[in-house]
């Protein structure tokens, strides 16, 4: 019922185009999370499926109905905002209700509204404050709860944890999440929209992360597809972290790779993997995960120079001089040992499972054919 | 100085002397404080205490006693200034106050909060050169416009009425308000308005139950000065109100003096006492709510 579609959905500011005509399908149900940089547009792209900003070009249909041209009162959707925006002269109980009261709702039914969501985010302690009286995280709840009490098709979050503590972001992200599958549980309708800029919050709370630039969609996936099979160069670099290793490379025969004047091993059968158009110019990924130390002159590997290592008990971060580049590998703690090292040259191997490559020119990964 | 207490912290008794000097500076620098701005607010109050002891005088003492203390109190310039040398009393010239500057202040803040609200909220065509019009009115001094007003209010046949003084603040002519209010309204962030909206209120709905609670602070304010100024405004009632019974308190002042033939000045500052306080009244009321509409209004994130 409550799907959510966007067709060929544009936004110019003046001149300036921010949203370029883009297609996004959310099914009922479903936990979307649109991240990117700053100034990729996915804020203004959910302003608009709230109807808070006005549509320039295409469509937004919720439930299927073409919604474009309604009021954000009457499009089914309620909104928690980045700075909580709670009304400052009014109880949280208050709060709360508003939209009901609005709608001139019964007296019981709001009270009994007000206290199911109260109980549901724990914020019954609070109904009698005002909004300034409240810490960050309880700010937030409330602002949550407002949304809920409205029973909306589609929840829209607009980086609703970006000003909490990194503690109280996680324990809220954990909540979020919680929420959304209990509301599901009870047959109620919950589709979400949540925006982000923090790849932690979009890897554990969508079941599928939209990825933008610059008002453009650059790969809608699940969290595993998005980090093993990203799509382009943008996508492998804003997922993960320490972010992806770039060496620009040209192919050589029929399993391996010469990048920064040496030959990187891709493993037997790698050929299969590229699609028909790869040859010539690319440029190789390889994440720091999948970076191995291996033993001295191994052919097929990475020679190169230790700049300086970051120890971080488990796992240990290397800054690996290859040329003018530089590389990071994550290696465990225990297979580190620098006094074994001959001056701190150091070979890399890559697990050819996580090697990507991709076209140098267009920035898609040609290396996801099977 | 610090140094000179670094030197002096060898034994424990320097350190209590030290600390003694510094305390008794501080005294004296307190009573010169006080001392200064005590002088300095008594004489800015001092023709207020002098009208206030004045007006409990007889008549012939006024000029014959300069210090405020009236050496035989009476209530008589009250009574008879109470009384005026009119059919009315002051009490009509005090309701007829009432009736110009309560309409007036209720017209002021509704009409400057809505116009305010478009300006500060609402693209539309146009809105340029309405605000840029809108400021040059402030610019413009209010006696260039005095006549022509004069006669359009005529050709509607609404002298002698309270239209004239009612009409263009209900229509927020007085553009400082529009733009004190707009200013207000811009540092607010819109997330509010944009809540409301995603719960459903409309722009009606959205400026009375978020935007005006929002601007309380400078709402209160527009009413404190737009009661103060019409309280003591002169000029407006006396170009329109012609008829004694509709005269407000600021011009049957002035008919004591001109009625009668010796002034009876301990009337004139009787009764300019009694004006007073109503304006006086509302500051220290309104001045309560004021402050507290500035420490609590503020708009936390």
């Amino acid at each position: 019922m409550a799907r959510l579609q966007l067709r060929n959905l544009e936004k110019d500011y003046g001149e300036f185009r921010a949203v370029h005509g883009i297609n996004l399908d959310v099914e009922d149900g479903e936990f979307m999370v649109l991240v990117g940089p700053s100034g990729c547009a996915k804020s203004t792209t959910l302003r608009m499926i709230a109807g808070l900003e006005r549509v320039t070009g295409g469509e937004i249909r919720i439930g299927g109905e073409l919604v474009n041209d309604k009021t954000p009162g009457d499009r089914g959707i309620s909104m928690v905002f980045q700075n909580y925006a709670l009304y400052p002269h009014m109880k949280v109980r208050k709060n709360l209700s508003f939209s009901m009261r609005l709608k001139r709702r019964p007296g019981e039914e709001i009270e009994a509204a007000t206290n199911q969501v109260a109980d549901l985010l724990e914020i019954d302690p609070l109904l009698d404050r005002l909004p300034k009286q409240l810490s960050g995280g309880q700010a937030q709840r409330v602002a949550v709860g407002r949304a809920l009490i409205k029973k909306p098709q589609v929840f829209l979050f607009d980086e609703p944890l970006s000003n909490l503590d990194a503690k109280l972001r996680a324990s809220m992200r954990v909540r979020i999440t919680d929420l959304h599958k209990q509301l599901k549980a009870a047959g109620q309708q919950a589709t979400v929209i949540y925006v982000t800029h923090d790849q932690t919050e979009a890897m554990t709370m969508g079941d599928r992360i939209c990825v933008m630039k610059d008002g453009h969609i650059m790969q809608v996936a699940d969290p595993v597809t998005l980090y093993s099979r990203p799509a382009n160069t943008f996508v492998a670099g804003f997922i993960g972290s320490p972010e992806m290793n770039f060496l620009d490379g040209v192919i050589e025969g029929e399993n391996s790779i010469r990048a920064a004047e040496q030959i990187v091993a891709l493993g037997e059968g790698f050929q299969k993997r590229l699609s028909g158009d790869a040859h010539g110019q690319v440029t190789l990924g390889i994440r720091p995960q999948h970076l191995k130390i291996a033993a001295a002159e191994t052919p097929g590997t990475l020679k190169g120079k230790l700049n300086h290592i970051e120890f971080l008990g488990h796992e240990v971060y290397l800054y690996v001089d290859i040329g003018p580049k530089r590389l990071i590998a994550v290696v465990p703690s225990s297979t580190y040992d620098r006094s074994a090292l001959r001056d701190d040259w150091v070979w890399l191997s890559a697990d050819p499972k996580g090697v990507h490559l991709f076209d140098r020119q267009t920035g898609e990964n040609i290396s996801l054919a099977a | 100085m610090t140094e000179h207490i670094l030197q002096n912290t060898t034994t424990a008794r320097d350190v209590e002397t030290v600390r003694a000097r510094e305390l008794r500076r501080h005294r004296i620098n307190a009573v010169l404080r006080y001392a200064l701005l005590g002088g300095v607010g008594l004489l800015m109050l001092y023709p207020l205490i002098w009208l206030i002891g004045a007006s409990f005088k007889t008549n012939s003492e006024i000029f014959a006693n300069p210090g405020f203390w009236p050496e035989k109190p009476t209530l008589d310039g009250y009574i008879a200034g109470w009384k005026t040398s009119t059919p009315y009393t002051f009490g009509t010239f005090f309701l007829n106050t009432l009736w110009i500057v309560i309409p007036k202040v209720i017209g002021t803040a509704i009409s400057c909060t809505a116009v305010a609200y478009g300006f500060a909220r609402f693209e539309f065509p146009g809105k340029k050169i309405l605000f840029a019009s809108l400021i040059a009115t402030l610019l413009l001094p209010n006696v260039v416009t005095r006549i022509p007003q004069y006669l359009i209010f005529r050709d509607l046949g609404w002298l002698d009425s309270y239209l004239p003084l009612w009409v263009p603040s209900a229509l927020a002519g007085d553009a400082f308000f529009v733009f004190m209010l707009v200013q207000f309204l811009r540092a607010i962030p819109r997330d509010m308005e944009e809540a409301a909206r995603v719960d459903g209120a409309n722009t009606i709905q959205t400026l009375i139950f978020i935007v005006v609670p929002l601007i309380m602070p400078a709402l209160i304010s527009v009413c404190l000065f737009q009661f103060m100024w019409t309280m003591n405004d002169f000029l407006g009632p006396l170009i329109y109100i012609s008829s004694v019974e509709k005269y407000p308190v600021s011009l049957a002042l002035k008919l004591s003096i001109d009625t009668t033939e010796a002034f009876e000045w301990n009337r004139v500052l009787a009764m300019s006492v009694l004006s007073l306080a109503p304006a006086l009244a509302v500051f220290f009321l309104a001045q309560k709510y004021f402050i507290d509409g500035i420490s609590s209004g503020g708009i936390k994130g």
